[in-house]
């Protein structure tokens, strides 16, 4: 099968930073604090998007630069200490501190890898402290997972030679992570470990046995280094949708030798019941065209999937970085005429989205209203990120995020 | 380093672009490194406006500052003007691109243009988001009216006869707090007293209408934090005089419309009261007698802090125990009032210095900003949002002014709203052990959460006064213990600390029932 062509553009990119991972994260990983060692505007950035939940205890803040941080009056290293000290006597359950790097710190050469040395040493036996960068100059939204999660990799213990594990990258929700995790013991692999895990304490082991499978398509840095590791990448289109599910547990079924009649075995009952439930949403989508704006790199899956289970047209799909060592699964599933774009010039971007008129157009928050107010219809990509999509009994609930905006979009009579 | 757990405002170039959003036929330039497009959001969603803010950015990333961002710069200015044709170009860096330096106000005004080309100096180390904004409106104003500055000693002309007279409306911005509904209600408020509005700025203006203020017989400084540098030099420069009182609250709506009568050479009758507001009987209704004395911390950008304090102890008899601000540059009006009210001023940007001093005060209700709403729930005490920052709830659908008779209105529901209510907190205080209506609970009205409790019912409020406890070798009888939890929730804090100050101060070291009422009788409520 031919994949399509990749058209790549450059121009200004209306993409969150690394940065806003940060709100999913530490919820995920939940003895974490994340420290941003930044300016006001990271702060702002950060509150802005989580800001809106009350909090009584947040498992973030940012270290503010101040001029005489950037003067040299201020020894940045002292004052890292001073700033991390405050915060681990605040909050004395933390366990794994990050500091997170961003473009001001990134500009001014500041050695957070250093600074995290340092104090992991100082705070020994009781947190660890670990960087990452999440800047903007670096990383595009779920990058910075990608960053996040190469921060922990020397964390991981090491599994004894040629013994056996499956390790899924990239965040889940608790709700899917438990699914996929009947569905693995049912087909007899095992044991299966998730990265990043829910508490700090309990690190996957990784050694040359241990066997990957993405479960999300924006952690490529982290599955380059866990192979440098000695773990084996396992090629397979990601777990969106029934047939993207099926591909993906069959390439773990494979991998470990399991008979094809075994995994349609186990899945039948889950295929069935996602049958049902997506054919009510393929009535509604059926036939629609969609525009995918770049954002977090869930777009060529997610395109994929409507077009391929739901029925859409797929018009433009753009993704902000296309990994294509990740995409080899994904990319002969897209129909070989695609408009595929990588990268992002928004205001030519969107003169092609007014052109086109889809139905349906994902794009990012800063997009959306303004769209709709010129009688676009929009789904908000963001959600895509902190909704369970992923898994056979998740698939209609990924297409109703889809058909939503459409009924909606009938509905109202004002 | 500053620690910083919430920031009450972003940096300047957020302020620059709360300008360019408010007006039509302006555009902003910014050098920023991709991803700060984030702030588009807060337009888009917080305040949900319909259009993209007029704003483009370079998006600069890694592999371009190996290569040549000016360059970057440039094309970016190029692609902007001729997609948008702006009247106006404003210039600025956000705080990555102030450390690259490349000058793109100066490259900006170099590449020959067809229409102003403002750059913005936003020093994003030094300054936040107000100043950002004030710095702006300034810039723009005196740029493009110095020009037509009369020379000095030129009298202003009289107004002719037979017309009313003209205000401007100067500060409401985008991102502002009930701005939206300040302006109607101001403008209702001028109307009733016979004076038209000239022009309302940056909201809704263009470039061109800024040419128009010094039509206007005056200016009203309606929010300081935004105006009070551009009207400061109008009316140095055009005779403007400047309204200053800014009119929330009954009584300063009353000195608002004298204020207003006089700069426009008017007679108010000021027997009659030209709107009515229905806050003043509310606040005198037998009803609102148990509001007397409740202890409230304030905490705001300046404007809207002293005005809430003037309301709180003025309009509904509360006890103001703590007042402050965020806004260094409005620090001397939050001075002077707190010495109104006999207490020591809060000046600070730091989350965690303001979390501290609710704390240690023990209100029993806290008048803030979305961030003391953090604080307000991690204490359990109840809160009012009464000042940016804000979240999108209070950007409401529903008429919903601040300023003005109505605006009183409003004031008195929503901060009477989060307190328990009369007969719930009588019946509380007098059968302390049901089990629905227990004193850690929610007020029952506000629904079915216990979110109110974060300390759990039978423990000590607060723990940072154990420490005084322990160091000062000072402990609490049981029986003491107990009695101290037969006060209400709200107010027992206050009686723990007055208790332990007034044992400290005696040198009591067993604090016994006796020591509490002693205390009791010593301190008043």
């Amino acid at each position: 099968m031919s994949a399509p062509e990749i058209r790549c553009e450059q121009g200004q990119r209306q993409v969150f930073c690394g940065l806003s991972g940060i709100v999913w994260l530490h919820r995920k990983i939940q003895d974490a604090f994340f420290l941003v060692v930044g300016s006001r505007t990271c702060a702002h950035l950060l509150q802005s998007a989580a800001g809106v939940m009350i909090f009584a205890e947040p498992r973030f803040a940012t270290a503010i630069l101040q001029e005489r941080d950037l003067a040299g009056l201020a020894d940045c290293n002292q004052e890292l200490d001073r700033v991390a000290a405050e915060v681990l006597e605040r909050r004395p359950d933390i366990k794994t501190l990050f500091l997170v790097g961003s473009c001001p710190s990134e500009v001014i050469k500041l050695d957070l890898g250093k600074a995290a040395e340092r104090l992991s040493e100082v705070y020994r036996d009781r947190v660890r402290v670990l960087d990452y960068s999440a800047s903007g100059l670096e990383t595009a939204f779920t990058q910075g997972e990608d960053a996040c999660l190469q921060a922990l990799l020397p964390e991981l213990p090491t599994r004894a030679a040629g013994e056996r594990s499956l390790l899924i990258v990239g965040t889940l929700p608790d709700v899917v992570e438990d699914q996929f995790k009947r569905l693995f013991d049912e087909l007899g692999i095992g044991p299966v470990e998730f990265l990043p895990p829910r508490h700090a304490t309990e690190y996957p082991s990784v050694g040359n046995g241990t066997l990957m499978l993405l479960a999300q398509p924006f952690v490529g840095e982290t599955a380059r280094a866990l192979q440098k590791r000695g773990a084996t990448l396992i090629t397979a289109p990601y777990p969106f949708g029934i047939e993207g599910t099926r591909a993906w547990l069959k390439a773990a079924t494979d991998a470990w030798g399991i008979p094809a009649e075994r995994l349609e075995a186990v899945t039948a009952p889950a295929i069935a019941r996602a049958e049902k439930g997506l054919a009510r949403q393929r009535e509604l989508l059926a036939g629609k065209r969609i525009c995918f704006l770049p954002d977090s790199q869930l777009e060529i899956p997610m395109a994929r999937f409507l077009q391929r289970e739901c029925g859409m047209e797929l018009v433009e799909v753009a993704t902000p970085f296309l990994d294509r060592q990740l995409m080899e699964a994904e990319l002969p599933l897209l129909p070989p005429d695609l408009h595929l774009t990588e990268g992002q010039d928004v205001d030519r971007q969107l003169d092609r989205v007014r052109a086109a008129r889809p139905d349906l157009t994902v794009c990012g928050l800063g997009l959306a209203n303004p769209l709709e107010a010129e009688g676009l219809r929009t789904k908000w990509s963001i959600e895509l990120v902190f909704t369970p999509v992923h898994g056979f009994d998740q698939a209609a609930d990924l297409a109703e995020l889809f058909a939503r905006p459409l009924v909606r979009g009938a509905l109202l009579k004002v | 380093m500053q620690l910083t757990l919430w920031s009450y405002e972003g940096p300047p170039h957020v302020g620059a672009m709360r300008i360019a959003a408010s007006m039509k036929g302006v555009h902003l330039i910014l050098h920023a490194p991709q991803g700060d497009t984030y702030a588009d959001l807060l337009f888009t969603m917080i305040e949900r406006r319909a259009s993209r803010p007029p704003v483009s950015y370079t998006s600069f990333q890694a592999r371009d500052l190996g290569r040549d961002t000016a360059e970057l710069f440039k094309t970016t200015v190029e692609a902007t003007y001729e997609r948008f044709k702006p009247e106006l170009i404003l210039i600025g860096e956000s705080c990555t691109a102030e450390l690259i330096q490349d000058q793109p106000g100066a490259l900006a005004q170099g590449m020959g243009l067809p229409v102003p080309v403002l750059p913005l100096e936003l020093p994003a180390y030094t300054r936040k988001e107000n100043w950002g904004a004030n710095e702006t409106f300034y810039q723009m104003v005196r740029g493009l009216l110095k020009s037509r500055v009369p020379a000095p000693g030129t009298e202003r002309e009289l107004r002719a006869q037979g017309t009313r007279p003209k205000a401007n409306l100067l500060g409401p911005t985008a991102l502002g707090y009930r701005c939206r509904d300040d302006i109607l209600e101001v403008t209702r408020l001028l109307d009733s007293i016979g004076i038209d509005v000239n022009l309302v700025a940056p909201l809704g203006a263009t470039p061109a209408d800024l040419l128009r203020i010094p039509e206007a017989d005056f200016n009203v400084c309606l929010y300081p934090e935004v105006a009070d540098q551009a009207c400061d030099w109008l009316r140095r420069s055009f005779g403007q005089p400047v309204v200053k009182t800014v009119p929330i609250g009954i009584g300063a709506t009353r000195e608002f419309l004298q204020e207003a009568a006089r700069a426009a050479g008017i007679e108010v009758d000021t027997t009659r009261e030209p709107i009515s507001s229905r806050m003043p009987w509310y606040s005198r209704s037998v009803d609102s007698t148990y509001l007397t004395g409740k202890r409230v911390f304030i905490f705001g950008d300046a404007t809207h802090a002293v005005a809430a304090a003037r309301i709180a102890a003025e309009e509904l008899g509360f006890t103001v125990v703590g007042l402050g601000t965020y806004a260094r540059e409005f620090a001397r009006e939050v001075r002077e009032a707190a010495k109104r009210y006999g207490v020591e001023p809060l000046i600070t940007d730091d989350y965690l210095e303001v979390e501290a001093k609710v704390a240690e005060l023990h209100p029993e209700l806290v008048l803030g900003t979305q961030m003391e709403r953090h604080i307000a729930k991690r204490l359990g005490v109840p809160c009012a949002v009464i000042s940016a920052p804000v979240h999108i709830q209070d950007f409401p659908s529903r008429y919903a002014p601040q300023m003005g008779f109505e605006g009183a209105n409003v004031i008195f529901d929503t901060w009477v709203h989060p307190l328990m209510m009369g007969l719930e907190e009588h019946l509380v205080t007098m059968f302390r052990e049901d089990f629905e209506f227990h004193d850690g609970a929610t007020p029952s009205h506000l629904g079915p959460t216990t979110a109110r409790m974060s300390q759990a019912p039978d423990s000590p409020p607060e723990p940072t006064e154990t420490a005084v406890v322990a160091d000062g070798a000072m402990v609490w009888a049981p029986e003491a213990e107990q009695e101290l939890k037969k006060i209400p929730f709200f107010v027992r804090g206050k009686a723990k600390r007055n208790t332990e100050r007034f044992a400290e101060e005696r040198g009591i070291q067993t604090i016994t029932v006796e020591t509490l009422y002693d205390a009791k009788a010593h301190f008043g409520r």
